[in-house]
């Protein structure tokens, strides 16, 4: 008796792991979530919850408020003066909209990558180490091996390693993206956001930034805007459709992709507009 | 007229426009340099003026200019530097900004003289210390601040967005993101402003004549205490400017060979505003190098 209850416990401890593994943690909850460019209302009462480890994407057409959604969450809007929120974003039980937040803690938390690769104008080496040391890391066995790490996680080390103190625009653009990724991670931030990364750069780039996107997943939360619906499809778990400003859908990206609730997004996805 | 024989016309015209601006500076070069440079020696940069007699040198002259030119650069570029960012950091676009900018170009088109008239009042009468080598740079402080501010702005303007919004993105505060990305990458432009202020600094009489003075104590370039009264390193001593004495030379010289100094320090003058932005373009361009790691 006891032998096999000892055999059964765990099963079904594995049985409720799983569940709880399709069942993913929230990381960030949207509550009613809307911003504002003076007059103008970019994102309209968005609420929804993003899962912890997992690829969110973020698609609609030009002008939906994706990239406003997005930038709204590490605050970047805050640099826009006419801009405004209203509702909550919760992290760790706590509304990052709040004034009183540290908008430069929240910004080493969720680090962001950008559209265009934006590397500054320092050597690959500087790239990485240059907010670490404002972070008052200055030992150079510390940084080299940040460095070496971030660069393996962005799968950008073998390529780069021999090149460590050339200037970063010396590399190629998909280069240049990668190295981004991998200055942001040496953050050890929790989230990533990603706005279009892969849009400006050649398919091959474009395909080892999926890649690497996937591998990231494990350790990151990762919310992504692009424009490419296939992208969305191959990489995203769950997915999320914006249109002027409202979320019409959010749900699994398979359901999205292959049975819409709702005809908009159908049209969307389908290339009837934007 | 078809359009072809228009764009013939056009280039026509622009080339020879800027076809005329060469042949006058290559005239103009040309005349200061054959004129004055046979009058350069040696002895000529090394020997104190005369005022009577024939055969003085420009050695005062010389070493007034370049440490005018310093201290006003030691008070100008930072205080530019800083004005620069505000407004293009910090300001918020509004009436007053706007009325901050106005100021700034106002100032900017200053006649020099009456700089030097208003340094007269200030930093000659005012402050009591007569003619000084400070006063003369506050003076061309005042001068120069606008076109500072004004580049610096600029300079940091053209850092592409992106940049700034890495920084923030990482974490990093804004003052040092302006610090360690803007300013660096804006670093070319600064430099070009500094080069063009030390020019203005380097050619500027009328702004000095009221405030520096028009004469040199007797220096001991041995006493090197900034506080002793023959010390070329004294910043309240006057002190006649290169470009101050061509002009008094040219005015108000007895000795007999009025021509030869004021050709041989115009010729002077021109080579080292020549060498100090050939020295500058090319330690700013090491500076910036290592900064970038760029090649």
């Amino acid at each position: 008796m006891m032998a096999s209850t000892i055999t059964i416990e765990p099963q079904t401890n594995k049985n409720k792991k799983r569940e709880i593994d399709k069942q993913k943690d929230t990381i960030l909850e949207i509550k009613d979530l809307s911003i504002f460019y003076g007059d103008n209302q970019a994102v309209k009462h968005a609420t929804f919850d993003i899962d912890e480890h997992a690829i969110t994407a973020l698609i609609g057409p030009s002008g939906c408020g994706k990239s406003t959604f997005l930038r709204g969450i590490n605050r970047m809007n805050d640099l826009i003066p006419i801009a405004r929120n209203e509702g909550q974003i919760i992290y760790e039980d706590i509304n990052l909209l709040d004034k009183n937040i540290n908008t430069i803690a929240l910004r080493k938390e969720i680090g962001m990558v950008f559209q265009k690769p934006n590397p500054f104008p320092k050597s690959v080496y500087n790239n990485i180490t240059h907010a670490l040391k404002f972070y008052g890391k200055r030992k150079k066995k510390q940084l080299d091996e940040v460095v070496e790490e971030s660069l393996r996680k962005a799968a950008l080390w073998d390529e780069v390693k021999d090149r460590l103190h050339e200037s970063a625009f010396s590399l190629s653009g998909g280069q240049q993206q990668r190295l981004c990724i991998a200055r942001t991670l040496a953050m050890k931030p929790n989230v990533l956001l990603l706005d279009e990364p892969s849009s400006a750069l050649d398919p091959i780039s474009n395909a080892k930034i999926e890649e690497l996107i996937l591998q990231l997943k494990e350790d990151y939360s990762i919310i992504i805007v692009t424009h490419n619906m296939q992208q969305a499809s191959r990489i995203s778990d769950k997915t999320a459709f914006f249109l002027n400003g409202s979320v019409i859908e959010y749900d699994e990206t398979e359901k999205i992709f292959t049975n819409p609730a709702h005809g908009k997004t159908e049209d969307y996805i389908s290339g009837r507009f934007g | 007229m078809n359009s072809k024989i228009a764009d013939r016309i056009a280039t026509g015209i622009f080339t020879s426009l800027a076809l005329i601006i060469v042949a006058v500076l290559v005239a103009l070069f040309s005349f200061i340099l054959i004129r004055g440079v046979p009058q350069i020696s040696w002895e000529f940069l090394t020997t104190p003026s005369s005022t009577v007699r024939e055969g003085g040198g420009i050695r005062d002259q010389l070493f007034n200019s370049f440490y005018i030119l310093f201290i006003t650069m030691l008070i100008t570029v930072p205080l530019g530097v800083c004005g620069g960012i505000y407004m293009a950091e910090y300001a918020k676009p509004g009436k007053i900004t706007n009325f901050i900018r106005s100021c700034i170009e106002m100032l900017a088109s200053l006649p020099s003289i009456v700089v030097g008239m208003f340094g007269l009042l200030v930093f000659v009468n005012t402050t009591g210390w007569g003619y000084t080598i400070i006063g003369g740079a506050l003076a061309l402080t005042i001068f120069n601040i606008p076109v500072m501010v004004r580049v610096s702005e600029d300079a940091i303007r053209t850092v592409p967005p992106e940049q700034k919004e890495a920084g923030l993105a990482l974490g990093i505060t804004h003052w040092h993101t302006i610090k360690t990305v803007l300013i660096p990458s804006a670093f070319p432009g600064i430099l070009t402003g500094a080069i063009l202020a030390s020019g203005r600094v380097f050619g500027e009489a009328a702004a000095l004549l009221f405030t520096a003075g028009l004469s040199t104590p007797r220096l001991d370039y041995l006493d090197l205490n900034p506080f002793s009264e023959t010390s070329p390193l004294n910043i309240f001593r006057p002190a006649e400017t290169l470009a101050v004495h061509i002009w008094s030379v040219n005015t108000n010289g007895i000795m007999p060979d009025i021509r030869e100094i004021a050709n041989g320090s115009s010729a002077v003058l021109v080579l080292s505003v020549l060498v100090f932005n050939l020295l500058a373009r090319w330690l700013g361009s090491i500076v910036h190098k290592k900064v970038t790691a760029s090649k």
